[in-house]
């Protein structure tokens, strides 16, 4: 993880405010002064843990959990898609069923594949709050949750996706996607000109975060680093 | 909210922080667990007013609604997290001292 690694270089002269009791500094993350939300955030946890309605096990396994999810669940999705066309037709048909085939737990969503064609461009969004594929993509970006994206999205499509860099022909319908807690969407990007020849591993390797959004395209197999 | 005008869309990012993995893993246990609905927390969230949206951030709220829907849920009384909120802050400054890692 990312917030596990500090900017700065470590420097053992340099005084750190409070250590673990194991003697190591906290991560960076934590050395911020205690805000009131975060002081709540204890409370909550430490009181429902008393209560006996969680345990601090559950709550870490939790987080292991979200923390294993990420956008490489879809991409993995979305290529056996493109090399498969029965395994397309299925998860077309039921987006939670074919993915529970890959192993991948879905919970009890609705979730529902939506495909880019060559003249129609999909793109996901929540207005009410935060539903995301969290499931297939891990949590949502921040931009995802803001109000500007959630206000706009559905009002002015093109003009986001263009703030996105993403300028389609007019020519293209956007079809916008407004996700609730229950019904969860994810775009089936079209496959890229040119990959033919391409596994289902370096298939994965083009699909981004954001094109399984609706905010980006696949990369183009020509951009894809070459190992070595 | 939807369909309003706004600004640009911010495109920066942040890491979650501990704190945040901690409230969306509450969320997510108590939800599971029957504690309250997707329903009850959003319904928190409404109520909290438009300008929530501005002075706080999104975990803020959430950790907000979650408390409120378990203190309705007689999970806990709001005087036992008034006095627990007491004792944290005497803990130390921080969050990884007041959190006792």
């Amino acid at each position: 993880m990312p917030h596990d690694h500090h900017d700065h270089d470590h420097d053992h002269d340099h005084h750190h405010h409070g250590l673990s009791p194991s003697g190591h500094p906290y991560r960076q993350d934590d050395d911020a002064p205690l805000t009131y939300w975060q002081r709540m955030e204890i409370a909550v946890r430490e009181l429902l843990i008393e209560k006996g309605v969680t345990t601090a096990a559950e709550i870490a396994s939790q987080i292991d959990l979200m923390d294993s999810r990420s956008p490489a669940n879809g991409a993995a999705v979305v290529a056996r898609a493109w090399a498969d066309p029965a395994f397309k037709s299925r998860l077309l048909d039921n987006a939670g069923d074919a993915s529970r085939e890959m192993g991948f737990d879905i919970g009890p969503l609705h979730l529902i594949a939506v495909e880019n064609t060559a003249d129609t461009h999909n793109l996901i969004v929540c207005t009410l709050c935060s539903c995301y594929p969290r499931n297939l993509l891990g949590l949502p970006p921040d931009w995802y949750k803001t109000r500007a994206y959630r206000s706009r999205a559905v009002r002015e499509p093109r003009a986001v996706l263009a703030e996105f860099g993403l300028d389609l022909p007019d020519s293209t319908t956007i079809r916008v996607h407004d996700s609730t807690a229950d019904m969860r969407y994810i775009v089936l990007p079209a496959r890229p000109d040119g990959t033919e020849g391409l596994s289902e591993a370096e298939l994965a390797a083009l699909v981004t975060r954001d094109c399984m959004i609706g905010t980006g395209l696949p990369r183009l197999p020509q951009t894809v680093a070459t190992p070595g | 909210m939807g369909g309003d005008a706004a600004g640009p869309v911010p495109m920066e990012g942040h890491d979650f922080a501990l704190w945040e993995k901690r409230v969306d893993a509450l969320m997510v246990l108590c939800s599971s667990k029957g504690h309250f609905t997707v329903d009850g927390l959003r319904r928190a969230l409404e109520d909290m007013g438009e300008d929530a949206f501005e002075k706080h951030s999104y975990y803020e709220r959430w950790i907000a609604a979650v408390n409120q829907n378990l203190i309705e849920g007689g999970v806990y009384t709001l005087e036992e997290l008034a006095t627990r909120m007491d004792d944290i802050a005497a803990r130390g400054a921080t969050y990884g001292e007041a959190a006792r890692g």
